[in-house]
């Protein structure tokens, strides 16, 4: 198993490598001056302009400045961003919860309503039941989110008045957020109604974000249960007198999860992409709205590092599917 | 090349019989079959557009503001589905955005396709450090979500259609070259490319004429799935204002624009995103025909 690890965190080191030179190159292939650039300053004397210059590196050698690059990441030391004045890594801190809050719920939505979708779907195949969700999946696997987020949002806000439009929490309420979880934050302050407020807030950017990993889920658990229930060892339960529950339950159903969870994990780089469309329409204050603002203001030590941040989190989640992959399924564990 | 002892291009007759085997097992999936309808549909209506259209897409009526579609109270008749904020008309302006998503998927489908099939038949063939180095390149580009990374892209390419296009090649490029990789590596030690070196066949010849032509199943799978992505991601960046600009009738530009009306005129806002979903689906659909019909596994007669 230790092998198996160190097999799979050697992979990922030349690749975190070049997720870092993509960052490093990213500000060096922007037409214009990099110094101002990255300064975010226009019209400097010649001497603050030697003096940024020589600040941000840019009068050395091109693989020195890569290697103080990597020195500085390594020390945690993103840069700061030109609006704000932060460091980029401490914007990214406060605004990572948010995203983390909503990806989160998205998730928990896609696998609950996704998995029993695709196992009944399988178990009925051929039913009404069946090409009903089976279509619905296809619609929402062909969905444009941004417009699906617009449509609930004329109809559970607009028509209903049910739902607010933006943000994570109404004015009305002001407490501290010591976790950056909106929901848990809510309750602990112990004002009434804010966790409801919260929760309203948060359900449809949720369903948005849950839209395709819900499909993708459904779609992928029916066709693995199909798979596996063709299986001999399926037959040979069944042929034991095994009740049907327990065939599926037991025997089917853990087998089909292993490609399942890979599935799932690999929704996470779906849900970083369909963050910044969700973060965008809802005025969700993460970091897809935050990247998508950072690039219109051109504020690019923001996206330079936070390209390289949400990279390395896709990466990690990703290195953590691969290991769960490994301790669930005993063909690779032992191989 | 003269050579045509190594020719394994099937005779004419076979390929024919190979094309209704195809049709056959494409046919028993109704939705692929509705799916290509509408797709064909679409390309008609994007071949056809000026003469269809009714009016000029951008030629903006004055008088005609955010006009409601002819069904409603205040339509009317003269422009079917309704006007935008600027009073320019929806269905000609829908019926012309065909022809963009459209163009958007051809263009990007193809430059992703030669340029993924291109690396990966050479990392797949030629193995070693070659290979390597190719494959984590690629791994590097997985790594990003993929619109953050067109997103990126085009920030430092500037905003617009041609940049958009070129931005979602390349970060749809590296699942081409996967995939070749893959049965480029099934294929290359088989008895009839064997055949073909011991033959005389150079290296261009086999990667190209002898290999290629085996491992083209899946990669028409993921050219229907990348087609159809494209769009979505086209349509994704020209509604973050970095796709195609204003005043193009693009969909998703479309929709940039409807936002601030979601809440006055519903119909500015639903039917772009609608004209996108149909596409998208339509494409999905015959994809997962597709699927059917070129994977030997599923294949049970």
């Amino acid at each position: 198993m230790i092998k198996f690890i160190l097999g799979r965190l050697s992979y990922l080191i030349p690749t975190f490598i070049g997720i870092t030179i993509v960052a490093f190159g990213f500000v060096r292939i922007l037409p214009g001056d990099p110094v101002l650039l990255m300064a975010g300053e226009r019209g400097m004397t010649p001497e603050h302009y030697q003096d940024m210059m020589a600040r941000l590196g840019f009068d050395r050698p091109i693989w020195e400045q890569y290697l103080e690059y990597l020195w500085k990441l390594l020390h945690g030391d993103f840069g700061n961003s030109i609006v704000t004045k932060q460091p980029v890594l401490s914007d990214f801190l406060t605004l990572f919860p948010a995203t983390l809050e909503l990806a989160f719920c998205a998730i928990v939505i896609a696998v609950v309503i996704g998995v029993p979708i695709g196992v009944l779907a399988a178990l009925k195949r051929g039913s009404w039941f069946d090409q009903v969700t089976m279509t619905s999946a296809l619609v929402g696997y062909s969905m444009p989110i941004f417009w699906w987020g617009l449509l609930l949002i004329i109809f559970f806000s607009g028509v209903l008045g049910w739902t607010p439009v933006s943000g994570r929490v109404s004015l009305l309420y002001y407490f501290p957020t010591p976790t950056g979880f909106m929901l848990i934050d809510s309750l602990m302050s112990g004002q009434k109604g804010a966790f409801a407020s919260a929760a309203s807030h948060l359900i449809l950017p949720s369903i948005v974000l849950a839209t395709i990993p819900l499909a993708v889920i459904a779609r992928q658990t029916r066709s693995a249960m199909l798979e596996v229930l063709s299986e001999d060892y399926v037959r040979t339960a069944r042929a034991k007198g095994l009740t049907p529950r327990r065939v599926v339950g037991v025997h089917a159903l853990r087998n089909a999860m292993i490609p399942v969870i890979t599935t799932i994990g690999l929704q996470v780089g779906v849900l970083m992409a369909g963050a910044i469309l969700t973060e965008t329409i809802f005025s969700w204050p993460g970091i897809g709205k935050w990247m998508v603002d950072s690039i219109s203001r051109r504020d690019y030590p923001v996206v330079q590092s936070g390209l390289l941040l949400i990279a390395g989190i896709v990466m990690v989640v990703n290195l953590v599917v691969d290991l769960l992959y490994g301790l669930i399924n005993p063909r690779i564990r032992h191989s | 090349m003269a050579d045509t002892t190594a020719s394994n291009s099937p005779a004419p007759g076979t390929r024919r019989q190979m094309l209704a085997e195809f049709w056959f097992y494409f046919r028993e999936n109704r939705g692929a079959v509705y799916g290509l309808y509408v797709f064909l549909a679409l390309v008609a209506i994007a071949v056809l557009a000026p003469l269809l259209a009714p009016h000029d897409p951008i030629i903006q009526d004055r008088a005609a503001l955010l006009v409601p579609p002819f069904w409603q109270d205040g339509g009317s008749t003269t422009y079917l589905l309704g006007t935008d904020a600027v009073g320019r008309d929806i269905l000609s302006r829908l019926i012309f955005g065909a022809r963009y998503s459209l163009f958007i998927g051809v263009v990007v489908v193809t430059i992703a396709l030669i340029g993924g099939i291109a690396i990966g038949v050479v990392a797949g063939f030629f193995g070693g450090w070659i290979d390597m180095v190719i494959m984590r390149v690629m791994d590097v580009i997985l790594a990003f979500p993929s619109l953050l990374l067109a997103l990126v892209l085009v920030a430092v390419l500037g905003p617009g259609l041609t940049n958009a296009m070129i931005a979602i090649a390349i970060v749809s490029q590296p699942h081409f070259a996967r995939l070749t990789r893959a049965s480029v590596l099934g294929e290359k030690n088989r008895e009839y490319v064997m055949a073909a070196r011991v033959a005389g066949a150079g290296k261009m010849r086999l990667m190209f004429r002898t290999i290629l032509p085996n491992c083209l199943a899946p990669l028409i799978v993921q050219a229907t799935l990348s087609f159809s992505g494209a769009i979505l991601d086209a349509a994704a960046l020209g509604f973050l204002g970095m796709g195609a600009q204003p005043p193009t009738p693009e969909w998703g530009t479309m929709l940039a624009e409807a936002r601030e009306f979601i809440l006055r005129a519903w119909w500015v806002v639903t039917l772009p995103g609608l004209a996108i979903l149909i596409t998208v689906l339509a494409i999905n659909l015959m994809g997962d025909g597709l699927r059917d019909a070129l994977d030997p596994k599923l294949k049970r007669s």
